[in-house]
C-alpha cells in the first residue's frame, strides 16, 4: 500500500536526525588508513634520525667511501663499501640466476605450456616463493656450501656464491610470476600476426612478445633485485660474518643486512655509536631499495595502463 | 488514424488518461543535468501525475536513464554530476538544503535493468529495504505483502530462505520489485525493467505495473515503443540534440497522453521515432 | 604445378629453437629441481628427531632432550595476534580507499603509492623501527607483543592490497540497489559490500599471516631471543619457531643440524596448512559474478 496520501506540508525530505554515526565510520576507517602513513613516518624517522646524529661524528665522506669497516677496533674504521660489497655481489650472483631462468619460466609458461602444464607448474613455483628464507638459509649451508667446497670452489662454510645460488633460486618465482603477467596482457593479436607470416615460436616470444611486455619484464627485473638487496637470513646464515671488500664471489661476505640483523640483535647500548651504525647502514639500505621499488612501480604502472 | 497504434498493436482498452484530472506527483522545471562540465541532458519541464505510469522513450542516449536517476538522487552517486534546475515532489524541492537522499529513496525506489538481487535469501533479499530504514515491526509481513504484491508469494512462499540467486531472470527481476515495495514507496522508478528478460516474463512485469499503478505512482524507461504503447498513460519522448563542437545533449521532445503520442505527435520529430523512420 | 614442400624449416632454424626450449625447460627444471631436493633434505634428516619431545620439550643444551616448545607456542600467539591486529586495520584501510576516499584528492593518491611501497621495503628495515619506536624508544622491551606489532606492519600492505581486490570485486550493481533502497554508505558496506568480500578478505589475509609467519628477520632486532626456556607470555620473552631454527641452523654440531630440519619440517607443516586452509576458502566460497 503507498503510504497515506501525502500533501505537500506533511513531506518532509531532511533527515530525521542527525546521521552522526556516518561520520564517526569515516573518521575510524581514515585512521586507520593513516597507519601505513604513520608507517612509512615512522621508518624514516626511527632511521634519519639517529643516521644524522652518527653522521656528526663519523663523516659522510668516509663513510660513503671507506673500504674498512671495523667500527670496534681501536682505532674505528667506518667505511661501509665493504657491506656495501658484500651486498652488491650476493645481489648480483643471485641476479645471474633469477633473471634468466625466472624470464625462461615465464616465455615457458606464457607461450609454450598448455593449460594443464600451467596449472601445476604455476602453483608449483609458487610454493617455492614460499618458503620462508631460513629454510633456504639451512639448505644453503648445509648442503650447497658443502658442495662448492667439495668442488674446489670454495674454502670455508661461507661463501657469497652459496647465499647468491640459493637466493637466486627463491627469486626465480618474483621474476616468473611478474613477467607471466606482462606478457599475458600482451594481446593475442600480436601473436598471430606473426604465425601468420611463419615465425616459429621461439622468433615470436622473443622478438615480439618479450618486446611489448619489456616494461614489467624490467619491473620484475628491478623487483627481484631489491628483494635481494633486502634479503636477510640466507645471507646471515650462509654468506659470512666478517666486512670483507672484495668481487670474488667465493669468499666470505657480509651484507648490510646481515650486519643491521647481527648487531642488532645483541645489548648494544642505546645511543653508543656502534648502536647508531644499524641505522646509518639501515638507511643506506633503505635509499637503495626505495629507489629501486620506486622505479619499478612506475614500471608496473605503465604496462597496466597500455593494455588496461 | 485507426485504433491500432500505428497498426502494431490494438489500442488497449482503458478510459483515456487525463493529465488535467491528476495530483501532480512531480513537477519538473528547467531540468539540466551535466557530467563534468558536459551537458547530458537540458531544459526539461514536465509533470508527473498519481497513479499513473509514465515512460520515457527515446533513442540511445537522449537521457532518459539519467533523467530516471535525478528523482531518486542516483546520480549523487556519480562523481562529477551535477543537477541544474528544479524538481518539486509534492511541492517539496527534491535537491533543497539539507535534503537527506535516504528520505527521498524511502518514498521514490528504483528497479534496475538487469536484476540485481542480493546474494542472500528471498527473505533477506525482501527485508533488507526494512531493515536499514528501522522498519521491523511485523517484518514477516512486510516481507509476505511485498512478495505477494510482485506476484512472486506463491512462487516462493516455501523457499524463502533458499538464495534468490537461485531464481530465473524474471521471479528475480520481480523480487527486485518486491524488494523495492516492502520499504512502502510513493513512486516506483523503472530503469528499463523488462528489457534483459524474455518475452513471457516480459508480459508478466507489464501486467504488474498495470496493477501496481493503483497504489504506486510509475515512471518507467523504455527502449522499446510497443511496451510504452501497452503500459503507459502517458509519454514522454526524448531526443538528442548536437551542439555545434558536435556535443550531443538529451532534450524533452514531446509529453502528452499516450494515445496522441503515438497517434497524433504534435512534433515531426516524434512522429519519425514512433514510425520507426529513425531510432 | 609443383608441390611445395611443407616440410619444416632449416636444420639450423631446428637447432637454436630447440636449444632454446631446452633452456626454458631448464629454467623451469631449475626451480622445481631445488625445491624436491630442499623438501626431500630436510624430511631425510629432520624425521629422526621429529617426535613429540620436539613438540613438548623446551630447548636445551642436549640436543637429545631439545625441543621447540616454547617457539612453537610463540609463533601460534604472534599468529593470533597478528590475525586480530592486522586483519581489522587492513579492512579498514581497504574500505576506506575503495568506498569513502575521493580518488581524485591527492593525499588519497599518496596514500596508494605508500601502501605499495611499503609492500617493497625489505622486512629488516620494520626490525628496525620496532627496534627503535617499541624496544628501546616507548620501552616496551623485547616482548612478544611487540614482535606482533612489528610483524602486523610488515603484512599490512599485503592484506590491504587483498582487501581491496575483494571489495572490487563485488558488481556495483549491488551496491546501486542497496542505495536505492535508502541505505546508507555504511549499511551498504557493512551489510552488503564486506559479507560478500569476506571469502577472498579471508584467504588473503591467512595467505598473509602465512608468510608472515615465516619471518625471521624483524623479530631477531625486536628481541626474539634465541634461547628461551619457558613458556612465553603476551609481555615476556619469546622467541618463535623461525628464530629457533636459526639458532640450531647456527650450531656446527650434527645434532643441531637434525633439530634444525625436524623444526623446519614443522614450521613448514605449519604455513601448508594455513595455505591450504585459504586455498579451500577460496574454492568453497569465492563467488563467480
Amino acid at each position: 500500500m503507498a503510504t497515506q496520501e501525502v500533501t505537500a506540508s506533511a513531506v518532509r525530505l531532511r533527515a530525521t536526525r542527525r546521521r552522526w554515526g556516518e561520520d564517526v565510520v569515516k573518521v575510524v576507517l581514515a585512521l586507520c588508513a593513516l597507519i601505513s602513513i604513520l608507517t612509512t613516518v615512522g621508518i624514516v624517522v626511527s632511521l634519519f634520525l639517529p643516521a644524522i646524529e652518527f653522521f656528526r661524528d663519523v663523516s659522510l665522506w668516509d663513510f660513503l667511501t671507506g673500504r674498512t669497516w671495523a667500527p670496534l677496533f681501536e682505532p674505528s674504521h667506518f667505511g661501509v663499501l665493504p657491506l656495501v660489497a658484500g651486498t652488491i655481489l650476493v645481489s648480483l650472483c643471485a641476479a645471474l640466476v633469477c633473471l634468466p631462468f625466472g624470464l625462461g619460466a615465464a616465455i615457458y609458461l606464457s607461450e609454450y605450456a598448455r593449460s594443464r602444464e600451467r596449472k601445476i607448474l604455476k602453483p608449483t613455483l609458487e610454493v617455492l616463493a614460499g618458503i620462508p628464507t631460513v629454510v633456504y638459509g639451512y639448505f644453503a649451508l648445509t648442503l650447497i656450501s658443502p658442495l662448492l667446497q667439495d668442488l674446489g670452489i670454495q674454502e670455508g662454510v661461507f661463501s657469497a656464491l652459496s647465499a647468491a645460488l640459493v637466493m637466486g633460486v627463491m627469486l626465480i618465482p618474483t621474476v616468473a610470476s611478474l613477467s607471466e603477467d606482462a606478457m599475458s596482457a600482451v594481446p593475442r593479436d600480436l601473436r598471430d600476426g606473426a604465425y601468420a607470416l611463419g615465425s616459429n615460436r621461439m622468433q615470436v616470444s622473443l622478438r615480439v612478445v618479450v618486446p611489448a611486455a619489456i616494461s614489467g619484464i624490467i619491473a620484475s627485473f628491478v623487483l627481484a633485485i631489491s628483494r635481494a638487496v633486502g634479503e636477510t637470513m640466507i645471507v646471515l646464515i650462509a654468506a659470512g660474518g666478517q666486512p670483507n671488500w672484495t668481487f670474488d664471489p667465493r669468499e666470505a661476505v657480509q651484507t648490510m643486512t646481515a650486519f643491521i640483523a647481527a648487531t642488532g640483535q645483541g645489548d648494544v647500548p642505546t645511543g653508543s655509536l656502534e648502536y647508531k651504525t644499524i641505522f646509518a647502514v639501515g638507511a643506506t639500505l633503505f635509499v637503495m631499495t626505495l629507489v629501486m621499488n620506486l622505479f619499478s612501480i612506475r614500471l608496473v604502472r605503465k604496462f597496466r595502463e597500455v593494455y588496461e | 488514424m485507426s485504433d491500432t497504434i500505428r497498426g502494431v498493436l490494438p489500442a488497449p482498452q482503458r478510459e483515456l488518461a487525463d493529465p488535467s484530472l491528476g495530483e501532480v506527483v512531480f513537477d519538473v522545471d528547467d531540468l539540466g543535468v551535466s557530467y563534468n562540465g558536459k551537458p547530458a541532458l537540458k531544459d526539461v519541464n514536465l509533470e508527473i501525475y498519481k497513479n499513473f505510469v509514465t515512460a520515457f522513450i527515446g533513442p540511445s542516449g537522449c537521457g532518459k536513464s539519467t533523467f530516471i536517476r535525478c528523482f531518486n538522487h542516483m546520480n549523487a552517486l556519480i562523481p562529477g554530476a551535477k543537477i541544474h534546475g528544479t524538481i518539486h515532489y509534492h511541492g517539496a524541492d527534491l535537491y533543497g538544503h539539507e535534503v537527506d537522499p535516504v528520505e527521498v529513496r524511502k518514498r521514490i525506489g528504483m528497479v534496475f535493468q538487469k536484476p540485481n538481487p542480493f546474494p542472500k535469501s528471498i527473505y533477506d533479499n525482501a527485508a533488507f529495504g526494512p531493515r536499514v530504514l528501522g522498519m521491523t515491526d511485523d517484518l514477516d509481513g512486510r516481507v509476505e505483502r511485498a512478495l505477494e504484491q510482485a506476484a512472486l508469494w506463491d512462487e516462493v512462499k516455501d523457499r524463502l530462505k533458499a538464495s534468490a540467486l537461485a531464481l530465473s531472470g524474471g521471479q528475480q527481476q520481480r523480487l527486485c520489485i518486491a524488494r523495492c515495495l516492502a520499504v512502502e514507496p510513493d513512486v516506483i522508478l523503472m530503469d528499463e525493467p523488462a528489457s534483459a528478460l524474455d518475452p513471457i516474463a516480459t508480459t508478466r512485469i507489464e501486467d504488474l505495473m498495470h496493477e501496481l499503478k493503483n497504489d504506486y505512482t510509475i515512471i518507467v524507461v523504455t527502449h522499446n515503443m510497443q511496451q510504452a504503447a501497452r503500459v503507459a498513460d502517458m509519454t514522454a519522448f526524448f531526443s538528442v540534440e548536437r551542439g555545434e563542437e558536435g556535443q550531443r545533449t538529451g532534450i524533452l521532445v514531446e509529453y502528452d497522453a499516450t494515445p496522441k503520442i503515438f497517434t497524433q505527435p504534435s512534433d515531426q520529430r516524434t512522429e519519425d521515432y514512433v514510425t520507426g523512420r529513425f531510432g | 604445378m609443383s608441390v611445395t614442400s611443407l616440410r619444416a624449416e632449416r636444420p639450423r632454424g631446428r637447432v637454436s629453437s630447440g636449444l632454446f626450449k631446452a633452456f626454458l625447460l631448464f629454467s623451469i627444471g631449475v626451480g622445481i629441481v631445488t625445491l624436491g631436493t630442499l623438501l626431500v633434505t630436510v624430511v631425510a634428516k629432520g624425521y629422526k628427531y621429529l617426535d613429540l619431545v620436539l613438540l613438548l620439550e623446551p630447548p636445551s643444551a642436549d640436543p637429545q632432550i631439545a625441543g621447540a616448545r616454547p617457539a612453537i607456542l610463540a609463533t601460534i600467539y604472534l599468529g593470533v595476534l597478528l590475525i586480530a591486529f592486522s586483519v581489522p586495520i587492513g579492512v579498514g584501510t581497504a574500505v576506506y580507499l575503495e568506498e569513502y576516499a575521493n580518488r581524485d584528492r591527492w593525499y588519497n593518491r599518496l596514500l596508494e603509492v605508500n601502501i605499495q611501497n611499503l609492500a617493497a621495503v625489505p622486512s629488516i628495515v620494520y626490525g628496525i623501527l620496532g627496534l627503535a619506536f617499541l624496544v628501546r624508544g616507548i620501552g616496551l622491551g623485547r616482548v612478544l607483543l611487540a614482535g606482533a606489532m612489528i610483524l602486523t606492519l610488515v603484512v599490512l600492505p599485503t592484506v590491504i592490497i587483498a582487501a581491496r581486490e575483494a571489495i572490487r570485486a563485488v558488481p556495483d550493481s549491488i551496491r546501486q540497489a542497496a542505495y536505492a533502497l535508502g541505505a546508507t554508505k555504511w549499511q551498504v558496506v557493512w551489510r552488503q559490500v564486506l559479507p560478500a568480500a569476506t571469502p577472498g578478505i579471508a584467504t588473503g589475509s591467512i595467505l598473509a599471516l602465512s608468510r608472515a609467519l615465516g619471518e625471521t628477520a624483524p623479530l631477531l632486532l625486536v628481541g626474539a631471543l634465541t634461547y628461551v626456556a619457558f613458556d612465553p607470555t603476551i609481555l615476556g620473552d619469546f622467541t618463535a619457531l623461525p628464530v629457533q631454527i636459526f639458532q640450531w641452523v647456527a650450531r656446527p654440531q650434527e645434532d643441531f643440524r637434525i633439530l634444525a630440519a625436524s623444526g623446519i619440517i614443522v614450521l613448514l607443516l605449519i604455513l601448508l596448512t594455513l595455505n591450504a586452509f585459504a586455498i579451500w576458502i577460496r574454492n568453497r566460497y569465492q563467488r563467480k559474478w
